[in-house]
């Protein structure tokens, strides 16, 4: 994979080694691995009342180098107001610890389980590049519905799901009503 | 008084606050990564059924955390009113939820999970995170010119049991059904699709969904904490609150706090229809003391500088309805001392076209005649336009709120 070859510099051969030649372990079990991750987000409401979330710790990243290159505009965008409007830092806000968090939390644990390796997932039909470039637009894509919707997969469907809101249930089926409708026509990227 | 969840702000301060936030994201991500969900052909392949890892975690999460939150908030643990409920906005909710499943496909990845492939080098997870920061970009660019649509149809907290009128222990019990059905059926497609020999599963998953389906049968049995229930819990401190007076404000206080621009004053008079259209301070919302329970959860939601002031003809009214409003986890709630018949009595007097009833009345009648049923248009019934050199004992502090601080997350 031209993945490889790309990412890696050359006189490194004992990190490459490291990140390429580890057997991964299998992952755990898919209802041992909820009910933990349910354990997670259980605990994330009993003591601090917040659920889980990615996206929103994106968009005050995103906000705060906004702020960095054009704070008159972000003071002048009402979205931004919010988040980096003035003196406020969009960074001092729960949802960049909690993202930074599971970037933190993601790579111990694929470090420890021989899971860190650079790589492109992909289906077999595909190049890696052209694969990188679906990836970003289907990122860019996530990330506007994401705000539309108040919340992602974290921040709607789990956390809303178990504390039973009504909009969030909705919001569910609309995310796998979506995906599954149009899983056939984009197979090639899959299968 | 349940003291979950805590109010991380005022017990660790900001810098620790955000520690156990960083330890939640921390034990997030390595449940995400564990589940496999660093790897997008995983993720990806629950779309064509071969494996049906993504459904199979995100529901056991989702029914677990259910069960436990709704058994906490059974205990007297954890006060449910005062964690983070997402707000429905239904149509902007479906429509972005449709645009993320697009996103989804295409992508392989949601938020959470490419920030884990991401930090498991994922080189497609990296192209994900990128685009996924010029997708928020372009909607904090873009939201203002469908702003209309993106805040419509907002029906505030609103949850399953409410919708379906069923208590939330069967709601609960109902859905981990309707979630191990789920599971039946999604082993059966990767038997059929995903050409997996079930034999192999562990038996343990059975035990696993006993465990589920009983845990949720004692929270439906226990039941939920009436409003009673949570009266009772605070009714001791409470209580004294009221006879010592410390709650009950003068309306001079009332007029002062409306012209503090640090406060946010909320008014609610829970007296008749005909006795609020006779007469009522401006900006008082009539409510009935049976809706003021329904919309005790959306006054949670107010920034944490609101304060409300419940008003009657009297205060017997008043005081029920701040009984109602605390018990519920409201904070910051004050009564109009003497009711509006005690603010007549003071304002009143310059206005020809009321006039004092002589005959005496009961303590929740209205005490005085109106020439027409004006409603707000008194003089006598602008907070903001009358003397405020009154003298009186000030007696509102702002309490800290407590949980969610609120702000889809996501």
């Amino acid at each position: 994979m031209t993945a490889h070859t790309q990412e890696q510099p050359p006189s490194s051969s004992k990190l490459r080694r490291f990140f390429q030649k580890r057997t991964p372990k299998p992952y755990t079990h898919p209802y041992l691995a909820g009910a933990i991750l349910g354990l997670v987000l259980f605990l994330s409401f009993f003591i601090t009342g917040n659920g889980l979330g990615a996206s929103g710790g994106l968009s005050h990243i995103q906000a705060f180098f906004e702020d960095l290159i054009a704070p008159g505009h972000v003071d002048r965008t009402p979205y931004l107001i919010g988040i980096a409007g003035g003196d406020t830092n969009p960074l001092a806000s729960w949802l960049v610890f909690l993202a930074v968090g599971v970037v933190l939390g993601g790579f111990v644990s694929g470090w420890l389980n021989g899971r860190v390796k650079v790589e492109t997932g992909k289906g077999p039909q595909i190049t890696a590049r052209k694969r990188w470039m679906v990836a970003l637009f289907g990122g860019m894509i996530f990330g506007f519905g994401a705000r539309f919707a108040r919340g992602c997969t974290s921040g709607q469907a789990l956390s809303g799901g178990a504390t039973l809101s009504m909009g969030s249930w909705v919001l569910m089926f609309a995310i796998f009503g979506s995906a599954y409708g149009l899983a056939y026509f984009v197979r090639r990227l899959w299968l | 008084m349940p003291i979950f969840p805590l109010n991380l702000m005022q017990l660790l301060g900001p810098a620790g606050a955000y520690v156990v936030y960083l330890a939640i994201g921390f034990a997030f991500g390595w449940s995400l990564e564990i589940a496999g969900f660093g790897s997008s052909p995983k993720l990806a392949a629950q779309f064509y059924f071969r494996d049906m890892t993504v459904l199979k975690v995100m529901f056991t999460a989702i029914v677990v955390a259910m069960v436990l939150i709704a058994g906490a908030s059974a205990l007297g643990l954890l006060d449910y009113n005062l964690i983070w409920v997402n707000p429905t906005y239904l149509w902007p909710g479906i429509v972005g939820g449709l645009i993320m499943g697009v996103g989804f496909i295409l992508g392989g990845y949601c938020p959470g999970t490419s920030l884990v492939g991401a930090a498991t080098a994922k080189i497609d997870a990296m192209f994900f995170v990128l685009g996924a920061f010029v997708g928020v970009f372009i909607f904090a660019e873009t939201v203002d010119m469908f702003s209309i649509f993106w805040t419509s149809s907002d029906m505030g907290r609103v949850t399953l049991p409410e919708v379906f009128g069923l208590p939330t222990g069967v709601v609960v019990l109902l859905l981990v059904l309707m979630a191990l059905f789920m599971f039946w059926g999604s082993e059966q497609l990767e038997r059929i699709f995903g050409k997996r020999n079930l034999k192999r599963e562990p038996k343990a998953r059975y035990a696993g969904a006993l465990v589920l389906v009983l845990g949720a049968v004692v929270v439906a049995l226990i039941g939920q904490p009436t409003l009673e229930d949570r009266w009772s819990w605070i009714a001791p401190e409470r209580e004294a609150q009221l006879s010592a007076r410390e709650v009950q404000i003068h309306p001079g206080e009332l007029i002062t706090s409306m012209h503090d621009h640090h406060l946010r004053i909320v008014m609610l008079d829970v007296r008749s229809e005909s006795d609020y259209n006779q007469f009522h301070l401006e900006a008082a919302q009539n409510i009935s003391l049976v809706q003021l329970v329904e919309i005790a959860p959306e006054l949670l939601r107010l920034p944490g500088n609101t304060v409300v002031v419940v008003m009657s003809n009297g205060e017997q009214d008043a005081t029920q309805a701040w009984r109602d409003l605390v018990a519920s986890g409201v904070p910051n709630v004050y009564i109009l001392e003497g009711g509006l018949n005690g603010w007549l009595d003071l304002f009143a007097a310059e206005e020809s076209s009321i006039s004092k009833l002589s005959a005496p009345i009961g303590d929740e009648d209205l005490g005085y005649r109106f020439g027409a049923a004006l409603g707000a248009h008194y003089s006598a019934a602008s907070p903001l336009s009358l003397e405020i050199d009154i003298e009186f004992e000030p007696k509102i502090e702002l309490e800290i709120k407590r949980g969610p601080v609120g702000k889809g997350c996501g």
